[in-house]
């Protein structure tokens, strides 16, 4: 089934952690249409939270007044989840390496090493009208989201 | 599966449980509320029973450094007991599994304590 592409479903999202409940029911449910179950869909869904929570909290800055775009959709084994919010935009290479010892013990920053690490890969860009688009693509054939943190 | 977080005695050291999702706007703070009620009524020795999160996101576990070094500061010892597999990723990736110290059980958690 993972030749099955209905085209992407679009929400647009109001900035509220409980719409993570909803967009990650939706991942799910396109995650078990293309035959996906089990790790790999879990860890799809914690790099989706990861971006919705992202464009909720640090792109429209928590205003519910401002609405978060989620697409999931792809073709062939390639599933592809675009997130895009209406704040001022950001610049992905000035957040600090989580994996540095002196930000070990730090309490925030590690959300876009999370979506890269279960993700195959994530762009950023600039929205047509602001705000920021991250686009994140996952082979659906790919055995393990974690690389190895097991054998670690 | 809806977030609680309950914290129980076992002689003197306190067991936080956690249910659920520890993510942004779910469990994340309910976690942080009931570990420093603990380390605020004196708690010295405390362990964080994981074994049913289901799901911790990077605000869970910036919640969670947050405890541990709050902990720390205060002079308590916060420690974590029965990472599911998925928990355990979690903190691999990020190298925090080796900052931790983490017990497999309830027993082995208590008997470090000395």
């Amino acid at each position: 089934m993972t030749d099955f592409s209905p085209g992407p479903i679009v929400l647009w999202l109001a900035s509220r952690y409980e719409n993570l409940e909803l967009a990650e029911a939706v991942l799910l449910h396109v995650c078990r249409q293309r035959g996906l179950a089990g790790e790999n869909e879990h860890w799809i869904g914690v790099a989706l939270r990861e971006a919705l929570a992202n464009a909720i909290k640090h792109g429209n800055r928590g205003n519910p007044d401002k609405r978060v775009y989620l697409s999931i959709g792809g073709e062939g084994d390639e599933l592809k989840i675009v997130v895009g919010d209406e704040g001022d935009g950001f610049e992905p290479d000035a957040i600090a390496d989580p994996l540095a010892p002196e930000n070990q013990l730090k309490t925030s920053g590690r959300g876009i090493f999370y979506m890269k690490t279960f993700m195959d890969d994530i762009t950023f860009s600039r929205g047509e009208t602001g705000g920021t688009v991250l686009t994140m693509r996952k082979n659906l054939k790919a055995e393990s989201s974690t690389k190895g943190a097991r054998s670690a | 599966m809806k977030t609680t977080v309950t914290t129980r005695d076992a002689g003197e050291v306190k067991i936080i449980e956690l249910h659920g999702k520890i993510t942004i706007g779910a469990g994340d703070l309910q976690m942080r509320e009931a570990i420093h009620a603990a380390l605020a009524g004196g708690a010295k020795k405390l362990v964080v029973d994981m074994k049913d999160v289901s799901t911790i996101d990077s605000s869970g576990v910036g919640e969670l450094v947050g405890c541990y070094t709050t902990a720390t500061h205060k002079g308590a010892k916060l420690k974590l007991m029965a990472l599911p597999p998925k928990i355990s990723d979690v903190l691999t990736v990020t190298q925090l599994i080796t900052v931790f110290d983490v017990y497999t059980d309830e027993k082995d958690a208590l008997a470090s304590f000395g």
